[in-house]
């Protein structure tokens, strides 16, 4: 007998009487959700940004440090930031090394937890750019913002196969005696663009 | 045998430290219940988890096959071990076929049971713990105290002493955002260097075949984005039914863990890499045997998030350490005895049954009456020692009999104000180490009542 | 027959009588004609607490044959009823008149607040006092809201208490930790029980309680012993013996 028979076959001879699935609890909501995101993702450490558009995206770049120090640059967002990575032409991920920031797009934002859906499809050639880069910048188009978990679950259609992250903020840790740290492995700051007309 | 008692007894010993401990995860767990009051539904999303949990455990094998089909089909590759052994072995052939010797772990409490590391390392392989507490314990040869927060016992102090010697860190730096940064720069050539990256699983979807994991510091990216082979390894309980039941456990795991909304990276792989391998590493070890125990099927809903370690006031006063398993705290009391009750028989006495862990489990664990269950346990298999046992009968005895009863309270009464202090307060006097005997009164309450007017 | 027996714990009527004759004389104040079954003994916690199933399963039948026959169960410990009420199905399940006792065994506050409908204390007490929410009452009988617990906020010994006229219910930093007594792991865990309970005590003093008040005597006799051990200010004082005085209704 294999193991995966055998495994099934003790977990069934083990199994308990069946019992339902629960409904699913009705999520608190917001009365004004990009408001409750922003708040939340910049509680988790990321800062904030709410533009018009993404010439403004551009402008802002200038006066942001890790941009405008960065000596090399990737971006996934035609027309934002000047690239100077072609990221296509890069044979392999351990190419991304040394890529001071990157701009990606962000799908939608949850307000609850401030954390952004990025399907593999927007990462471009290498997935590991979000990870890799030091500063990681997201744009994301207005009124994209659901207000909880659940519907962002009822939003997200994976590829099989896939992949897709919910980046909330930058890397962090805490593990030194519980001091929090921005900057462990991954992006050190995280900034997201928040772009499109003031929703009023 | 050495157990929980004797070495929390040492623990506490050093005062300054226990009560360090105890004040830092005191704020996790306050950081929790601000998070907690913020969802109105929290209770309900609780309740909700149990009942997925519950449901998923009755029907664990048809979304095993679920699962496995559907990850098939993404082209990940599934494999199936019966125990620590196989699943070393296991990860050992996929990494050995490949001519791996670089890997890059990030955190899974399922191969620390498993002992994966060292039997690894034992076959010419480096193996890198990449989460940063994970790292730390790894390069002072020892186990993580805490499954969330694995170097929870160590000062700042410790661990710059620790970076400089490891990795020529400045000598006293003890400033956590240096410490870190040393780490990452040394972590990022580990993670460069890695020919395979190996993750824990947080939830493995049935309906997808696609799995999550959750970390703040993104290690596990990192990990699996660079090398070409990811392996994950997922204990059988970790099976979820569908995506949208994610909503449900992701609302609760980051916020009952450390009080944070939701991790910094949520990432879902639902296939391999392009021009890479995906392999799932499925493992019983034991909990197909759990799942049979009514009392104590209960304890594989653990979604590993800690909470009950950080609100449980023995676990703050005598450390990850004094449990002497993989998992500590609540959880980790019944874990260890289900898996070997006579090595582990101390740890469903080291709790006071406060009942705050069941409280603050995210899937509503009934983790203080299944230790009060596993008790029973410990005495039908005789762990607990014969004059333990011999000392309830001979209470229950005295206890039955009214006369005799009265008679032992009233010996008791006369006799202790009596008798020198010396005497009363000898090393036989557990309780009167540190505490004064109640003060005996003449009467007891039934001589009383009797002069009581009516 | 009186319809309401008073159950005495084992260790309160040898060691703390003075909180049973409280019990008493608060619930006659009340009208409330009792029984105290002499025969009984212990709820058989000790011996549950242990493992030792099949030495507490005497004491549980006792139990049930001693007081089965009364509409109500009063005592003045939170523990004891978690036994009765969550515990003794183990061993009574099966018998025709547990359900009855299981529903009807009741610790004091819960009686006074729940079954005797008391909404008002008249009494003098003016002390600062730290109330110590033991833990089986609290989280096994829900007397209280658990500060862990997301649910409206609920407390009927704080509701009975603060009521006393003088009285201040001081604010603890941690209102709801464990002492540290758990039974027999007072004695198997010594170093952290006592931990705990100089913690606990500890955490009243700053708050700047005079009295640390309770409604579980076992916790009260770890804290006490530790305090007259550490020769602190503090004294400790059952709930049923601060409401003596008054007059409840």
């Amino acid at each position: 007998m294999t193991s995966r028979d055998a495994i099934l076959a003790s977990l069934r001879r083990n199994a308990p009487p069946v019992s339902p699935l629960p409904e699913v609890p009705a999520a608190m909501t917001y009365a004004d959700p990009e408001r409750q995101f922003a708040e939340a993702f910049g509680s988790v450490g990321g800062k904030f940004v709410r533009v018009t558009s993404l010439a403004d995206v551009n402008t802002a770049l200038k006066t942001f440090a890790p941009y405008t120090q960065a000596r090399r640059i990737a971006s996934l967002i035609p027309d934002v930031g000047r690239a100077n990575v072609d990221l296509a032409a890069l044979k392999d991920p351990h190419e991304l090394e040394g890529i001071d920031i990157a701009i990606i797009a962000g799908e939608f934002g949850v307000a609850e937890n401030g954390a952004v859906w990025v399907p593999g499809s927007m990462l471009g050639p290498h997935r590991a750019i979000f990870v890799v880069t030091q500063h990681l910048v997201l744009v994301m188009p207005a009124g994209q913002i659901v207000h909880n978990m659940h519907q962002a679950y009822d939003r997200i259609r994976l590829e099989r196969p896939g992949f897709g992250t919910f980046i909330s903020g930058p890397s962090k840790t805490a593990d030194i005696e519980q001091a929090l740290v921005i900057g462990a492995h991954g992006a050190r700051s995280c900034t997201l663009f928040l772009v499109g007309s003031q929703a009023r | 045998m050495i157990g929980h008692a004797e070495k929390a007894a040492t623990f506490v010993a050093n005062d300054e430290r226990v009560h360090w401990h105890d004040r830092a995860l005191w704020f996790v767990r306050l950081k929790r219940d601000r998070q907690a009051e913020s969802i109105p539904e929290w209770e309900a999303l609780r309740e909700a988890a149990a009942a997925i949990k519950a449901h998923t455990l009755s029907r664990i094998a048809d979304y095993l096959e679920e699962f496995e089909r559907n990850a098939k089909a993404n082209g990940i590759h599934v494999h199936w071990a019966r125990d620590g052994a196989e699943h070393n072995a296991i990860v050992h052939r996929i990494l050995a076929e490949r001519g791996v010797t670089r890997l890059v772990k990030s955190k899974s409490m399922l191969t620390e049971e498993c002992h994966l590391n060292p039997y690894l390392e034992a076959h010419g392989i480096e193996v890198t713990d990449t989460d940063l507490g994970e790292r730390i314990v790894q390069l002072r040869h020892e186990p993580p105290s805490h499954i969330v927060l694995p170097a929870i016992h160590l000062k700042k102090e410790d661990i710059g002493e620790l970076f400089h010697r490891e990795l020529g860190s400045a000598e006293g730096a003890s400033d956590p955002q240096y410490l870190t940064e040393a780490a990452r720069g040394h972590l990022r050539q580990k993670f460069m260097a890695a020919q395979a990256g190996l993750t824990g699983v947080n939830f493995a979807i049935a309906e997808t075949g696609g799995f999550v994991v959750c970390t703040n510091e993104g290690n596990a990216d990192m990990g699996t984005s660079l090398p070409p082979v990811h392996i994950a390894c997922m204990g059988v309980e970790k099976i979820v039914p569908q995506t949208k039941d994610l909503a449900i456990f992701l609302r609760l795991l980051a916020r009952s863990a450390t009080g944070q909304p939701v991790t910094s990276y949520t990432t879902h792989f639902q296939g391999p890499m392009r021009g890479g391998e995906l392999h799932v590493v499925i493992v019983d070890n034991g909990r197909s045997a759990i799942l049979g125990q009514e009392t104590f099927r209960r304890s594989l809903s653990c979604i590993r998030c800690g909470a009950c370690m950080n609100t449980c006031p023995v676990f703050r006063r005598s450390g990850g350490y004094s449990y002497g398993y993989t998992v500590p705290g609540p959880i980790g009391s019944l874990l260890a005895p289900l898996r070997d009750p006579s090595k582990f028989g101390s740890l469903p006495f080291a709790s006071s049954l406060c009942g705050s862990c069941s409280d603050v489990c995210p899937v509503k664990i009934d983790l203080h009456h299944e230790l009060y269950a596993f008790r029973q346990e410990l005495v039908r298999r005789k762990v607990v020692p014969l004059y333990k046992r011999l000392g309830m009968a001979v209470m229950s005895a005295v206890l039955a009999r009214p006369w005799a009863y009265r008679l032992a309270g009233s010996l008791m009464r006369w006799a202790m104000p009596r008798l020198p202090r010396a005497l009363v307060y000898g090393p036989w006097n557990l309780w009167g180490r540190q505490r004064e005997i109640p003060p005996m009164p003449r009467e007891s309450f039934r001589e009383l009542i009797k002069k009581e007017a009516k | 027959m009186p319809k309401v027996a008073l159950f005495i714990p084992c260790y309160v009527d040898q060691f703390y009588p003075q909180v049973g004759l409280a019990t008493l004389r608060v619930l006659r104040r009340l009208g409330i004609d009792l029984d105290f079954p002499e025969e009984q003994t212990c709820c058989g916690q000790p011996m549950a607490n242990s493992g030792c199933a099949q030495d507490a399963r005497p004491l549980a039948e006792r139990f049930l044959k001693i007081f089965g026959k009364y509409e109500s169960v009063v005592a003045p410990s939170g523990s004891c009823v978690s036994m009765v009420r969550n515990h003794y199905a183990q061993w009574l399940g099966e018998k025709p008149d547990f359900d009855h006792l299981r529903m009807n065994t009741f610790e004091l506050c819960e009686y006074l607040v729940d079954i005797a409908r008391v909404v008002k204390v008249d009494g003098d007490f003016p002390c600062k006092v730290g109330l110590h929410m033991s833990c089986h009452g609290l989280r096994e009988l829900r007397l209280g809201r658990p500060s862990e617990v997301m649910v409206k906020s609920f407390n009927k010994v704080r509701f009975l208490l603060s009521q006393l006229r003088g009285i201040e219910l001081v604010d603890l930093t941690r209102p709801d930790e464990c002492c540290g007594f758990g039974g027999t792991f007072a004695v198997n865990e010594e170093a952290v029980s006592c931990l705990m309970g100089r913690d606990r005590i500890a955490d009243h003093e700053k708050a700047g309680a005079g009295v640390i008040a309770g409604f579980d005597t076992s916790c009260l006799m770890h804290l006490g012993g530790l305090i007259r051990r550490q020769n602190k200010p503090l004294r400790v004082m059952h709930v049923a013996e601060i409401l003596e005085g008054a007059k409840l209704s």
